[in-house]
């Protein structure tokens, strides 16, 4: 079941399956680590519409609620 | 050249002995710096490039990397050993742009420490360039980095993928050259977790700026009753001689200023070589210094991004995001340095907002001064007042500005990098290279203000400008007419003005007014200067235009409320 990050729950591990939007939105989350095939946890969502921050091979990145909705992702149970 | 945070300032200054401000945040270095070392004979140029993830430019910061890649002779790569495989992507496009090409492994120990290891020979072959491990922050590697300089360093294959072929191609180096050894939690993984999480981070956030601000205060506070006041105790006999030997006339209105009760005031008399000095130096300066020694502490021990993430929620709304802070952080020093770092926001209009709001609402530690100076013998709950005031403000006007003005507001969109202790070398330098900046960017001004200030006063000009607008305060904000003076003279000098509202014997509501509207209407003469370098003419002015309404609009609400019509 593909859901986005914004919907992924705080501490559920799930694997990127695909990054919504246009040729730049995907340079730019792919350069930052998040590709396609890694798995990703999410740390915590902050409230009112805050900022979601995500674990990718160690690394926190912190993503605004835009960037995090468009990244699908999949639960690995 | 590099993604962001890596190190790329360190390899430099270590290249070039040079002394350039390092942070572990990403998007220090928005311009590029300079340097030479000099190799046998031969004399080598090195310039540090602005941190970047892709040559697909999306700020101001890689476009500068860009246009410096394309003049380069040899260009060195600095990866992130933790964090090989994001780091790749730039090292692939560095390898398809047909130009000598050194990779130079750096983060090396902390990469050891996490459990990575990278087998950098076999690195070395898949990329086809030389690969160095360094420890830049030590200066492990350096001198084997500098060997290739006057080596000829071979031009890459040119090899050109497609972008679905450079993440495949990125995987399978990744795969192959790196081990990750599995390792447990560790203490600092749990206050790192701690601090992101909002329960927790929140009130940790709150702490640490109390703390902070508590410790510049309490710090500058000794500073200045120990060692400052001293040293201008020495200095009083002197000044005052000179005084007497220029006499009374227009020189001496200037320089020293008036008398108050027969002798020179430092903080009333107003000349040049006297409050000109004791100001910025005896003041300002004790406070400047422990606030940039934490700023410091707080940028290398990684907490900023941190704080950036828990305050995105906030400034978000305000038309930036959580890089906000930064600047705001900074300006409350001294605003000069806080508009210079908007330049982390990304677009035109997040750089508006920062740089007018930290101008009116944001007091630097002189308007800092200048309040507890004034509205400190009222309690300590007028000087809340006017904080209060300020910060609503502060989020007021953000709000409009976001919705009026026309441009796109990206969202936050960081890394944040593992604790680090701060090294205590680092913290220093980087405190020093500040103040060097403060002194040659903000005090100039502030001489230059006082300056014109007195210039104008000895010649009547603002007394006449003040009675043109005393029925305008008179009336409007409620103060009595000799506070126009102190108001006009602000608008140079922050500072002068509080000598000139303390004679006037107003009320605790009418002075509070008077500071607020202070603080708000107009920033010094340096801000100014450095909104013009960042906002550009029309920017400036507009910025100027919104000040100016804001100043005149709160005040006079504050003065309904606080002290009827």
């Amino acid at each position: 079941m593909a859901i986005s990050v914004l919907e992924l729950e705080e501490g559920k591990t799930a694997k990127i399956i695909g990054i919504q939007g246009g040729h730049g939105m995907q340079n730019q989350l792919r350069s930052i680590g998040i590709l396609e095939g890694k798995d990703i946890v999410v740390v915590t969502h902050h409230p009112f519409k805050g900022p979601v921050v995500v674990k990718i091979d160690r690394k926190m990145i912190s993503l605004g609620r835009g960037l995090a909705s468009r990244i699908m992702v999949e639960m690995t149970s | 050249m590099g993604n962001p945070n890596v190190g790329k300032s360190v390899v430099f200054s270590r290249l070039t002995g040079t002394h350039v401000i390092t942070s572990n945040f990403p998007g220090t270095t928005v311009d590029y710096s300079q340097g030479a070392t000099c190799l046998g004979r031969e004399r080598v140029f090195i310039i540090d490039a602005p941190g970047t993830y892709s040559l697909d430019p999306t700020n101001p910061a890689e476009e500068v990397s860009l246009r410096i890649l394309n003049e380069a002779d040899i260009v060195v790569n600095v990866i992130d050993a933790t964090n090989l495989e994001r780091n790749l992507i730039l090292t692939l496009e560095l390898l398809s742009r047909n130009v000598p090409l050194l990779v130079v492994l750096n983060l090396w120990d902390e990469a050891a420490h996490t459990g990575i290891e990278i087998d950098v020979s076999r690195l070395q072959e898949l990329l086809g360039v030389p690969v160095i491990p360094t420890v830049a922050v030590t200066g492990e590697g350096i001198a084997e980095l500098a060997s290739y300089f006057s080596q000829d360093v071979p031009v890459p294959e040119q090899k050109n993928y497609s972008d679905q072929e450079k993440w495949v191609m990125i995987g399978q180096i990744t795969r192959e050259v790196q081990t990750i050894t599995h390792r447990h939690h560790t203490l600092r993984d749990l206050i790192s977790d701690i601090t992101i999480k909002p329960i927790t981070g929140l009130p940790v956030a709150v702490l640490v700026i109390l703390v902070s601000l508590w410790t510049v205060i309490f710090i500058g506070e000794t500073c200045i009753t120990y060692l400052t006041d001293p040293l201008f105790e020495l200095y009083l006999p002197i000044i005052t001689q000179l005084s007497d030997f220029i006499g009374p006339g227009f020189v001496q209105q200037v320089l020293i200023g008036q008398m108050v009760n027969g002798g020179i005031d430092f903080e009333q008399s107003m000349g040049i070589l006297t409050t000109g000095l004791y100001v910025p130096f005896g003041i300002v300066l004790p406070y400047v210094i422990v606030f940039y020694i934490l700023a410091a502490l707080l940028e290398d021990s990684g907490y900023l991004p941190r704080l950036a993430t828990l305050t995105d929620t906030f400034f978000h709304r305000l038309g930036m995001h959580g890089y906000g802070i930064v600047p705001v952080f900074l300006g409350l020093g001294c605003n000069v340095p806080g508009i210079l770092a908007t330049r982390v926001l990304e677009t035109r209009k997040q750089r508006f907002i920062a740089a007018t709001l930290i101008a009116i609402s944001i007091p630097c530690m002189a308007k800092t001064a200048m309040i507890f100076g004034t509205i400190g013998q009222f309690g300590f709950l007028y000087i809340l007042l006017v904080i209060a005031v300020l910060a609503v403000v502060y989020i007021t006007i953000g709000m409009i500005l976001s919705r009026v003005i026309h441009g796109e507001c990206p969202e936050i969109f960081l890394e944040i990098p593992p604790y680090r202790t701060p090294r205590l070398n680092m913290v220093l330098k980087k405190t020093w290279m500040r103040l060097v900046a403060f002194i040659a960017e903000a005090v100039p001004y502030l001489f230059l203000g006082v300056l014109l200030v007195n210039i104008l006063y000895a010649t009547g000009f603002l007394a006449w400008l003040g009675t043109v607008l005393a029925p305008l305060i008179v009336s409007w904000l409620g103060l009595p007419k000799e506070a126009s003076g102190a108001l006009l003279t602000g608008f140079l000098r922050k500072d002068l003005a509080i000598g000139m509202l303390l004679p006037l014997d107003m009320t605790p509501q009418q002075m509070v007014v008077a500071v607020t509207t202070l603080t708000m209407y107009f920033p010094c003469a340096g801000a100014f200067a450095v909104l013009y370098r960042e906002l550009g003419f029309s920017g400036m002015i507009k910025s100027v235009i919104v000040m100016a309404t804001t100043a005149f609009f709160v005040g006079g609400i504050m003065r309904f409320i606080l002290i009827g019509v």
